[in-house]
Order: structure tokens, then C-alpha cells, then sequence
């Protein structure tokens, strides 16, 4: 279902084998019609108490794009995730997401403890009604996606930080959304867990072409992961630099030792410094 | 599991040995001060009393406190629905932990009749509070990124509170049940006290009047004994109950058990 590789690359095996055969990524214009697209005008959001989380934000992201959100710690990148995922509204300026379909991800993996891997990857079709056998086969398709088939039977406390990292990810997968919402996903698990999870996270947006918008503090994801790149200022967060990140659409693992990378994780640490991080 | 109950029964055995030898040793009258040993043979001569009498105020107990349970959780979510209801509200169920059992009693016989549903509502007036606040309690601790997760996904206010509130505060549902469990007893004895007479037979607060005009100390004894073991093995039904509901999922009960 998933391939996490260039079918040329010289790579060792995926680290999360699926129950199919790996597929080749769709052409590009097959997967932009199942993005959304997002677009903020002049956004501005400030809190009880005065802090001013953002303002004056400004923000357009396309079909099928990869955006990473960078900034400083506190800076309001959850914040304005959440307005994106429509949790929250704006003080001024204008919120669109064009496309519908959204899922969110957040740093913890947030699930129902007293329910199964399987119960809780089908829980989003549940609350929209779907009969149980259709949402549960749904659910088990997302968790091979995410290569968890055999955990599904399993309780959240039975689990791994990793592998409760992946059910987050399924359940959020299992709507098919056209806009993933990812608020520092794998900030807390170590850093092994963290690349693999990187990996398959590309290979799924590869394989489903879903708009990404993914938040992060950290430099080297952001490189790997992102097509593009928006830095953010520290408080009240305003975008300061909008870079490509020009490493092709095929990412192995192999990358992270090139020096396409290190120019390209150069060019978003003197971003954010300058947005005084 | 043996281990862990060694130190406490060899305390037990301790107590009841200086018992024994200190009410021996200073001759204090049985009806003042009986000896343990006087305690057991009093128990086992009335041992059918007693357990006729247990049953008697279980039964009102296990009834008392399953209303509290159906009604403290019930109130609990009425009060959770909304700030407005819980603040004009919550302050009246507090009057619940304050108001003195022995003094309305009467009223109970009034309206429920002498016997074991005015002892049952006693046991339930004096057993619901707890259920009430931990329930609230657990409502409102409810994960702030699972409650936007369900208003992502459109879910009802309904759903919300069935697949996601309510679960969620099953933990401290089941501390205030565990708590209720041993008021529930406690109410039924009161409740017995001044509303207990009755053709349907008589409860342990029956047996404890009974005993203490007649100045058996020992039968007193012995009641009370039956009294703490009835109020015992209802908290630990009520402890496994919530133990074997919560073990495959709440971190808590692995380390929070004592
Ligand atoms: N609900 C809220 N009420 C008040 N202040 C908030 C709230 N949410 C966030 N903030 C404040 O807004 C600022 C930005 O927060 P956040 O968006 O979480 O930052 P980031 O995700 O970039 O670390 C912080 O100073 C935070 O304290
Ligand atoms: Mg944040």
C-alpha cells in the first residue's frame, strides 16, 4: 500500500513492512486532486489577558502541497493550526480552507485508552456515522498503512510511543483527508523512531497526495520532509521567510547525508535566526 | 499477596492479645470494656442474629447505594452540562454531606414508612455526594485535544458525553463509588436507629440498641464487628469491581493501588 522508497533507490527494506506490495507514487497530477488548499488573509489572534499569539498572517498553501511550519517555541504555531483546523476562530482577517476534509494530528498521540488500536483508528467514521463493519474496514486498512496490522487488537497502554504515534496517525488517515494538520507530531519520541516515522509519513502523502501542513521545531524534519518551508517570527508570529526546499519528491534516508541537505537545512537555520529565535 | 497480609493480622494479633490481657490484668467490667475472647463467643452464640441482621441492613445498603449510583452520576452530568446549572446547583448537593441523617429520619418514616425504604433512602442520602463531586469531577478532566478531536469530526453533544466524557471519568466515578460504598452502610445503621422497627425484621442498628439497653457489651461488640465487615465487603466489591473494569486501560491502577 504504502512505499516509502524510490522504487531506484538503492535502500534496505522499509522498516515497517505492509501486508501489500509496495505501489509506486501517483503521478503528481493524479494526487493534487485530493488535496485542499488553505488560505489565510491578515490573520490575527489574540488571547484573553493580551498575549497576541499572531497577526498580520498572511498564508497561501496549494493542492497537494508539503508545508512545514517553523518558529520559535510559543511563538503561536499551535494557534494557528487550530484556526486552520477550524478549533478556533480568528479576531481578524480571513480563514479559508478550500477542499474540506481535515484531520490533526498532535504531539501526543491523544487516544482513548479504554478502547482497542482498531476501536480507535475507526473512531472519526464512527462519529460520522459510518455502519460498523464499512468504518472497521477502513480502520484496518489504516493501520497496514501505517504498518501496525498486527497491534490492532491492542490497548493504547500496551503500546509504544512510536506505535501509539502511528495510531494517531491512522485514525487521522482513516477520513482520508484532502488537509493533514500535524502540530509537532514526533517531538517526543527518540530520534531512530522519529526518521522512521518521517519516512512514512512522506511515503503516505507520496501515496495519497494530501495537502500537509506539518509543524515542527526542528530544522532537519522540516528539510526532509517539506516541500516548502514557512519560517515564523517569535511572538506574535509572523511569516519571515517562505523557501522552497529544492530536494526533488523522492527522499530516502540517504539524504540526510548529502550536501543538497546541509544546504538546504543552511538555508531555514539562517531563516529562523533571523526571525530571532 | 499472603505476604502483604502478614504484618497487618500480626498487628491484629498484637492488639487483641494486649486487649485481652489488659481488660484481664485491670478487671474492667465486661459490660464497660468485654474481652475479645468474650466478643468471639457472644458472636458465634448469636451468629445467626447477626447474619439475619446483616442481611437485613445489606440489602437497604446495597439499594441506598445503587440509587446513589444511578442518581449521583445522573446529577453529575445534568450539573456538567453546563456552567450555568453546576454554579445555581452544586451548592445544594452539598447540603446532601451536611444534613443530619438522625434528624430528618422521621420524616423519611413519614413519607416511606417505617423499615427498609426509609432505611434504603437514608443509606442513599448519606452515600451520594461523593458520587456526585468525583463524577463532576472526572467529567470536567476530560483531555482538552480529545474534546477538539470529537468537535473536529462533528461529533453530537450526545456522543461526546456516551463515547468520550463518561469513559474518561470512570476513574473517578469508581473513587467515589468506593467511597459511597462505606457511607452507604454507615447511612443504613443511622437510618435503622430511628427508622429501622419494622414486621420485616431487624437490622445490625436494631441489634446495636437492642444490646446496648440490655448492657450486653459483647453482643454490641460483635454487631459493630459485623457492621465494619459488611461496610468492608462492599468497598471491596466495589474496589474488584473497579480494579477488573480498569486494568486493561487505566495507567493508574497499576501504580495507584495500595
Ligand atoms: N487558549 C489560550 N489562552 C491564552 N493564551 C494562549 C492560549 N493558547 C495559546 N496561548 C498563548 O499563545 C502563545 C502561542 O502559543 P502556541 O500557539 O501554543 O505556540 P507554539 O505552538 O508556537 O509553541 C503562547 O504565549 C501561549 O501561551
Ligand atoms: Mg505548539
Amino acid at each position: 500500500m504504502i512505499s516509502s522508497r524510490p522504487p531506484s533507490a538503492p535502500q534496505p527494506r522499509s522498516p515497517f513492512p505492509s501486508a501489500t506490495p509496495a505501489k509506486p507514487a501517483p503521478a503528481v497530477l493524479e494526487s493534487l486532486a485530493h488535496g485542499a488548499s488553505v488560505r489565510l488573509a491578515g490573520v490575527r489572534r489574540a488571547f484573553k489577558g493580551g498575549v497576541v499569539a499572531i497577526d498580520g498572517v498572511n498564508l497561501e498553501v496549494g493542492l497537494g502541497e508539503f508545508v512545514a511550519l517553523l518558529g520559535p517555541s510559543g511563538c503561536g504555531k499551535s494557534t494557528l493550526l487550530r484556526l486552520v483546523a477550524g478549533l478556533d476562530q480568528p479576531d481578524e482577517g480571513a480563514v479559508e480552507v478550500v477542499g474540506g476534509g481535515v484531520a490533526f494530528v498532535f504531539q501526543d498521540a491523544h487516544l482513548l485508552p479504554w478502547r482497542t488500536v482498531l476501536e480507535n483508528v475507526a473512531l472519526p467514521l464512527e462519529l460520522a456515522g459510518i455502519r460498523a463493519g464499512d468504518r472497521l474496514a477502513e480502520a484496518r486498512a489504516a493501520i497496514d498503512e501505517v504498518g501496525l496490522g498486527d497491534a490492532s487488537g491492542r490497548r493504547p497502554a500496551e503500546l509504544s510511543g512510536g506505535m501509539r504515534m502511528r495510531v494517531s496517525l491512522a485514525r487521522a488517515l482513516v477520513t482520508r483527508p484532502r488537509l493533514l494538520l500535524l502540530d509537532e507530531p514526533f517531538a517526543a519520541l527518540d530520534e531512530l523512531t522519529r526518521h522512521r516515522l518521517d519516512d512514512q509519513l512522506r511515503a503516505l502523502w507520496l501515496a495519497q497526495g494530501m495537502t500537509v501542513l506539518f509543524v515542527t521545531h526542528s530544522i532537519t524534519e522540516a528539510a526532509y520532509l517539506a516541500q516548502r518551508a514557512i519560517v515564523f517570527s517569535s511572538r506574535p508570529a509572523r511569516t519571515v521567510a517562505d523557501v522552497p526546499v529544492d530536494l526533488g519528491r523522492e527522499r530516502g534516508p540517504a539524504i540526510r547525508t548529502e550536501a543538497s541537505f546541509a544546504r538546504a537545512t543552511r538555508v531555514l537555520f539562517d531563516a529562523l535566526e533571523q526571525a530571532g529565535a | 499477596m499472603i505476604r502483604r497480609a502478614l504484618a497487618p493480622l500480626a498487628a491484629l494479633a498484637v492488639l487483641l492479645s494486649l486487649w485481652e490481657l489488659a481488660v484481664r490484668a485491670l478487671h474492667v467490667p465486661a459490660y464497660v470494656l468485654p474481652p475479645p475472647s468474650a466478643i468471639a463467643v457472644a458472636g458465634g452464640a448469636e451468629a445467626s442474629t447477626l447474619a439475619a441482621a446483616a442481611f437485613c441492613t445489606g440489602r437497604a445498603a446495597l439499594l441506598g447505594f445503587a440509587l446513589s449510583a444511578v442518581i449521583g452520576v445522573l446529577v453529575a452530568v445534568v450539573l456538567a452540562s453546563s456552567r450555568l446549572l453546576e454554579r445555581a446547583l452544586y451548592p445544594y448537593t452539598v447540603f446532601l454531606q451536611t444534613v443530619p441523617i438522625v434528624a430528618i429520619a422521621p420524616i423519611l418514616v413519614l413519607w416511606f414508612g417505617a423499615g427498609f425504604r426509609s432505611v434504603a433512602v437514608s443509606a442513599l442520602i448519606v452515600s451520594v455526594f461523593p458520587v456526585i463531586a468525583n463524577t463532576l469531577a472526572g467529567l470536567r478532566s476530560v483531555d482538552p485535544a480529545l474534546e477538539d478531536l470529537f468537535r473536529l469530526y462533528g461529533a453530537t453533544p450526545t456522543a461526546t458525553l456516551v463515547k468520550l466524557r463518561l469513559p474518561a471519568a470512570v476513574p473517578q466515578i469508581v473513587t467515589g463509588l468506593r467511597v459511597a460504598a462505606g457511607l452507604a452502610v454507615i447511612g443504613a445503621i443511622v437510618g435503622e436507629f430511628v427508622a429501622g422497627y419494622s414486621e420485616e425484621g431487624a437490622g445490625l442498628g436494631i441489634t446495636v440498641m437492642a444490646a446496648n439497653r440490655q448492657l450486653r457489651t459483647d453482643l454490641l461488640f460483635a454487631a459493630v464487628l459485623s457492621a465494619s465487615l459488611l461496610g468492608l465487603a462492599m468497598f471491596g466489591a466495589v474496589n474488584l469491581a473497579g480494579y477488573l473494569l480498569l486494568r486493561r486501560w487505566h495507567p493508574s491502577e497499576k501504580s495507584d493501588r495500595s
